[in-house]
């Protein structure tokens, strides 16, 4: 009978760890580990002896991961590496959709596939809620700049709120920029002049 | 001429301003490309990319092109580095405990001689001092490995451990590592943010060390000849057009967009210009060729160099590599650099390897085109590094 395969996510974020593991857990013989903190990284994954290590591609921490493909002596089974060599194609599918596999060497492509072919859907569904949040975010932003930039023209043209937005749209539509830029552009200039 | 897109992957540093000067000042344009700048998360992913065919070109390491050669580090897609996009610009420093020693017994901060700051190190030192690098394979561990081997820290008493330079903050204060070894901006950052201090510039370890390679992958290059030449004759013209005094506010200015760095202008001034702030007190230092884009045969990737990097890699790795340091160091393609460059008036060396570390003046040597001058490139301690093959 073969071992169950263990596998280290890296992630700081709690929700996206639990929805990772959750789905390793249910797609995947094997026991998953999280680590959150990056202080340390390099040690605490070595405690695990993971055969599997897991990363976000935009993490930044992921260099110190770099040091696992280093750190094993002649005695120690090898202690990680990028999927490459038969699992290549793998690899590939990998780093497009967002994920880094370290795997340590010698395991067999087809047990790290049902790993890595989970972990590939699941990075996706979770990137695409990060994205989508983050347009969210930038669009509720925008809109709080521009009432503000409104509500300075307002009170220094004695203007209605639409005729503001006209004004703001209009000098945008002029200059070539995006009403948030003009908007914004606005409101730091009535900063400084206090 | 039909302009065509090329994908490159880049760290957000001072010295990948080649790439985006090359793409900015309209230089890639003129050579019928547009490059497609991607910031990297992290070096990983630039040599992901790059390996995976993200991208076709990259701004990288110059050890990550070296090691790949070597099958070391997991990924080793065949790539080439076809020139060197900048010569030097890593600083040393030290968080804020050793700095209180350092300043308590004296130590002046001259940010000038690895034999004195090695040795006020040693002196305040409680154990083995831990420093921070970008990544496993680069100029930072080399050059920290070469300066404690040889002076009085001793090779034992460090630790190098990775820790990518925008946390490096965060893990000086939570005492994960005592120093560092990082490119600009980073060790101007941590100087302002009250991180640390400045201890030495690489320069003063190593003269002329090739930092930063513009790299593409091999099959790329291969089947893309025209338009790697294309690409290659924008970034050295990018290159000479950094090099001008004049030019260096307009860069700053460039470099410090959102875009790209999203940084002052004025901390990425200070590594343009060679005018570091080397303590949280305003110390200034000026240095001579701190970071090289065109000098000096800056960009000319010299075999000997390669087979420098190629020496250390496998003296601190072990053997077990197949691959022979001849033919580790081919990863520098002089042979391309040649092939593309000569046409547009690129002067460049007779030969393609030097015996490193001999250079102590700037030096007439012969070119093809008559003569050109190289820039000091000794090792602290006056050692010479000797190219030829080993019997």
């Amino acid at each position: 009978m073969t071992r169950e395969l263990t596998v280290v996510v890296v992630e700081d974020d709690r929700d996206r760890a639990i929805a990772i593991v959750d789905a390793l857990r249910a797609g995947a013989d094997c026991r998953v580990f999280v680590i959150g903190n990056s202080s340390g990284l390099a040690r605490k994954i070595a405690v695990h002896e993971p055969d599997i290590v897991l990363i976000d591609i935009d993490n930044p921490t992921r260099d110190i991961l770099e040091e696992l493909t280093l750190a094993s002596g002649p005695l120690e089974r090898p202690v990680a590496m990028f999927v490459s060599g038969a699992a290549g194609g793998l690899a590939k599918t990998a780093v497009e959709a967002g994920v880094s596999a370290y795997v340590v060497d010698g395991l067999q492509p087809e047990r790290i596939k049902a790993v890595i072919d989970t972990a590939i859907a699941r990075f996706q569904m979770v990137r695409q809620i990060r994205t989508e949040l983050a347009e969210t975010r930038r669009a509720l932003e925008e809109r709080k700049v521009i009432d503000r930039a409104k509500g300075l023209l307002m009170k220094a043209k004695g203007l209605d709120e639409d005729a503001a937005y006209a004004l703001l749209r209009k000098t945008a539509m002029d200059q070539g920029r995006r009403v948030a830029d003009v908007a914004e552009a606005l409101v730091t200039a009535a900063g400084l002049l206090g | 001429m039909k302009t065509v897109n090329v994908p490159l992957a880049y760290m957000p540093l001072v010295d990948a301003a080649p790439v985006i000067i090359a793409q900015e000042m309209g230089f890639a344009e003129t050579e019928g490309i547009n490059l497609d700048l991607i910031a990297a998360p992290s070096w990983s992913s630039v040599r992901d990319m790059l390996a995976f065919g993200r991208v076709d070109a990259a701004h990288l390491l110059s050890p990550v092109a070296v090691a790949m050669a070597m099958g070391l580090g997991g990924v080793s897609t065949p790539i080439s580095a076809v020139s060197v996009l900048s010569v030097n610009g890593n600083v040393i420093g030290v968080g804020r405990t050793l700095e209180a020693r350092l300043r308590d017994a004296g130590f002046g901060f001259d940010f000038h001689d690895p034999y004195r700051a090695a040795e006020a190190l040693a002196s305040v030192r409680d154990g083995p001092i831990v420093f921070g690098v970008p990544f496993p394979f680069s100029i930072h561990v080399e050059l920290l490995r070469y300066w404690c081997g040889r002076s009085a820290l001793g090779i034992g008493g460090i630790e190098i451990r990775t820790v990518p330079p925008p946390l490096m903050a965060d893990a000086l204060a939570a005492g994960d590592v005592d120093a560092f070894c990082v490119g600009e901006p980073w060790g101007s950052v941590a100087v302002d943010q009250g991180a640390g201090a400045l201890l030495l510039p690489g320069k003063a370890i190593w003269g002329f060390a090739p930092e930063k390679v513009l790299a593409a992958r091999t099959d790329w290059a291969d089947n893309e000849p025209d338009l790697l030449g294309r690409l290659m004759r924008a970034v050295w013209q990018a290159g000479r057009w950094l090099s001008k005094q004049h030019s260096r506010t307009t860069a700053g200015e460039i470099l410090s967009r959102k875009a790209y760095l999203d940084i002052s202008p004025e901390l990425i001034d200070r590594a343009l210009r060679g005018h570091l702030t080397v303590t949280r007190d305003g110390d200034l230092r000026n240095v001579e060729d701190f970071l090289c884009f065109h000098r000096g045969a800056a960009t000319f990737p010299w075999r000997s160099q390669a087979k420098w990097i190629a020496t250390r890699l496998q003296e601190r790795l072990g053997g077990g590599s197949s691959v022979s340091l001849d033919e580790a160091a081919r990863v520098f393609r002089s042979d391309l650099y040649r092939q593309h460059l000569a046409q547009i008036g690129a002067d460049m060396p007779g030969a393609s390897e030097k015996l490193e570390g001999a250079i102590r003046h700037p030096t007439a040597v012969a070119s093809t085109r008559g003569q050109m001058t190289l820039l000091p490139d000794a090792f602290f301690d006056g050692q010479l590094f000797d190219p030829s093959p080993q019997k």
